[in-house]
């Protein structure tokens, strides 16, 4: 039954996931604002999206034995550093503005993601009650 | 439910934004306290933050692990700066020499840090509300 609900929301429901992850490491961003040395990073929504929904075109290396570090996820998991606009003298990257507005257009794709799976919610509903009264 | 784990985070940041504040205050509510030494003078106090690292265990720990970066204290430091020393023959602080010896505290300084500790506070909390908002309508899915 789940995997059903999986192929009826796509890849809706690993996008809403993915946005999730970012909008915590921009939060970290945005609490880190005044640590000194700190680095801001980002999720690299792409990369990770194509992990997620295992559509990645690059071969995996094998790992049969279970002490085998998975350089594949490893690499996914690990967070891309952010190139920052104007450099601080005490080594934090992190750039109030950008971050703000990046957490805000993240939350507006969440707020999408969410959205495509509320109408195809109300679909299945329309279908079930053969759009009678709900 | 991993939205929670921002409200970690930004309250991380408040917390830590909200001890700067305090400091600011103490720093400010001193700038005019006098000493009858130059060690035993206030010396202005700022705070050293770091961000936490969560788990550590393993070698991929979870992706979680890495992207959870909260912020924490992890010092007070106490301004360098010299100590003004005042000729004050009356005041009953004064040494034999009759020098009283005021903060290292620089008001201009202190102002600058506070604005930005409550610009500060400001953003973790707007992370905060729409968050909030986010989960409430994921909860409200469907209906």
């Amino acid at each position: 039954m789940s995997n059903t609900l999986d192929n009826v929301f796509g890849m809706n429901s690993q996008a809403l996931e993915v946005w999730q992850r970012r909008s915590e490491a921009i939060a970290s961003n945005i609490a880190n604002a005044d640590t000194p040395d700190y680095k801001a990073r980002d999720v690299d929504f792409r990369q990770v999206l194509q992990q997620a929904s295992g559509e990645s075109s690059n071969l995996e290396l094998a790992t049969p034995s279970p002490g085998q570090i998975n350089p594949v996820q490893q690499s996914a998991d690990q967070l891309k550093y952010r190139v920052p606009l104007q450099p601080s003298l005490d080594g934090n990257t992190v750039d109030s503005q950008v971050e703000q507005s990046s957490f805000a257009s993240n939350m507006v794709h969440y707020q999408a993601s969410l959205s495509f799976i509320n109408g195809t919610i109300q679909t299945l509903r329309l279908a079930i009650n053969g759009g009678g009264q709900s | 439910m991993s939205l929670m784990k921002i409200f970690d985070t930004a309250g991380s940041g408040m917390a830590a934004e909200s001890l700067r504040l305090n400091t600011v205050a103490s720093n400010l509510a001193n700038a005019d306290s006098v000493s009858s030494s130059a060690d035993s003078a206030y010396k202005a106090k700022e705070l050293l933050f770091a961000p936490t690292q969560e788990s550590e265990e393993g070698f991929g720990a979870s992706a979680d692990a890495e992207v959870n970066n909260g912020v924490r204290m992890v010092g007070v430091s106490e301004s360098q700066q010299p100590v003004e020393s005042q000729y004050e023959p009356g005041n009953p602080m004064a040494d034999e020499n009759g020098y009283v010896y005021s903060s290292n505290v620089n008001p201009i300084d202190e102002l600058v840090n506070m604005i930005s500790a409550s610009r500060s506070y400001q953003n973790n909390v707007e992370v905060m509300n729409t968050t909030k908002q986010l989960m409430i309508k994921t909860i409200d899915l469907g209906s």
